[in-house]
């Protein structure tokens, strides 16, 4: 049982990375990977938020939306599946804002330290990405924890070590149309194909 | 009209929403190891992000600022569900090669983006076509990507065969390389490359130049502790 869960997280973080095997929350992450500190903030932002939001579209997807999920209200005929992208999204805008007047209140700190980043995850296709997933491998809901939480450490990971190397990078002299956006291409492209080698791993 | 054309056309080259501006990348490198897909992606975000972007304008002055993007996020999904269903009922194979991406077309920053910067101040028609050359722009380097990938990596385009296969008895030896996903990174990296080439006011100033030698420092100036280590 517990090898289950431990298979999926270690499967979330390695093989199935968010950012470098499906590219998702790319935008962000190029955009916040200059620095280490900001790379992490966003990191630990993206893991709290996975962490909670995929268990509660879980939750949602099963219980309300799934095909004959509703029999427990006497409709069991009833599929709601097509109104799950706006669900989702609605979830993860409400959990986002909940979580943000939540850390303002009792955990200052940490609000102070993630400032900006916390609103931007409402729209990082890694959320919404990762519950898509979560419905299309069909988790139930005790996997749905452990993957969401590894989805987010894979996440934090990844762009951690490309903010590592952006850091080191800025030293370097390169051609002048590769500056800046061009060389973090290549670079991500390179990292990708590191995290590729995770791929033939069974657990 | 030269005004509408600017509006139309800025986006595709000098303004591009994935070279320049960082948005919208996820999709494009996913989504583009076929060309058959990938024009299936571009048509599914040009439509997207046009009428997004001319409804978004439509109720510009009667949206409350403070729940807008919730309003905005609402249109767009609607869109996209939209956009979703029609495609899962005409094109079931595509619909399932691109998976979640069709879905994740939401988050995508391009619609998102446009809709805070332009929609939010200007009027529905100049709106709509504003995301239409967003819309295009992001088609023009996916479809770039999408056709270097087809055609290095199985020899053909959208399954016509341009390079004769060896195993059709030709000369070219499919090169599956290209046909991994991290070589969008890269294919994107040099289109950048190649585009600030041309367009010179794109490139970004690095944070720390590399001072050039300068002719009154002699050309081998004595070892110090420091080049000692080096040799």
């Amino acid at each position: 049982m517990i090898e289950n869960y431990l298979n999926i997280f270690i499967n979330a973080i390695f093989i199935e990375n968010l950012a470098l095997s499906v590219f998702l929350g790319m935008c962000t992450f190029i955009a916040i990977s200059k620095k280490i500190e900001a790379a992490i903030g966003l990191g630990i932002a993206v893991i709290v938020v996975l962490a909670i939001t995929v268990p509660i579209n879980n939750l949602i997807y099963n219980y309300i939306l799934r095909d004959g999920a509703l029999a427990w209200a006497g409709l069991s005929d009833v599929d709601l599946s097509f109104v799950g992208l706006i669900s989702y999204i609605g979830v993860i805008a409400a959990c986002v804002q909940i979580l943000e007047m939540f850390l303002d209140k009792y955990v200052p700190v940490l609000y102070n330290a993630l400032g900006i980043f916390l609103p931007l995850i409402t729209v990082n296709c890694a959320i919404l990405g990762a519950s898509l997933f979560m419905v299309e491998k069909d988790l139930y809901f005790g996997e749905s924890v452990a993957y969401g939480l590894g989805a987010g450490v894979g996440w934090a990971l990844a762009i951690t070590i490309l903010a590592g190397i952006r850091e080191k990078l800025k030293y370097s002299d390169m051609p002048e149309g590769l500056q800046g956006l061009g060389s973090t291409f290549i670079i991500v492209g390179l990292m990708s194909f590191g995290f590729m080698s995770f791929g033939g791993i069974i657990l | 009209m030269s005004k509408y054309s600017e509006i139309l056309f800025r986006p595709v080259f000098k303004e591009n929403p994935i070279a320049l501006q960082m948005l919208g990348i996820c999709s494009a490198l996913a989504v583009t190891s076929k060309l058959y897909p990938t024009l299936i992606m571009c048509v599914a975000l040009t439509v997207t992000v046009s009428l997004s972007n001319f409804f978004i304008s439509m109720i510009r002055n009667i949206t409350p600022s403070n729940i807008r993007i919730i309003v905005q996020m609402t249109i767009i999904s609607s869109l996209v569900i939209l956009v979703d269903q029609a495609l899962k009922a005409y094109d079931y194979e595509t619909s399932k090669t691109l998976s979640v991406f069709v879905g994740l077309i939401i988050t995508n920053c391009i619609v998102m983006g446009r809709a805070e910067a332009f929609a939010m101040q200007n009027p529905p028609g100049v709106s709509f076509l504003d995301g239409f050359g967003n819309g295009l722009g992001y088609s023009v380097i996916l479809i770039v990507l999408g056709t270097i990938r087809e055609l290095f990596g199985t020899g053909t385009i959208l399954e016509y065969e341009i390079f004769p296969l060896v195993q059709n008895g030709g000369w070219y030896v499919p090169n599956n390389f290209f046909l991994l996903p991290p070589v969008s990174f890269i294919l994107i990296g040099l289109i950048i490359w190649a585009l600030r080439a041309w367009q010179k006011d794109q490139i970004e100033e690095p944070e720390f130049k590399m001072s050039q030698n300068s002719p009154e420092i002699v050309p081998n100036p004595p070892p110090t502790p420091s080049s000692k280590v080096a040799s």
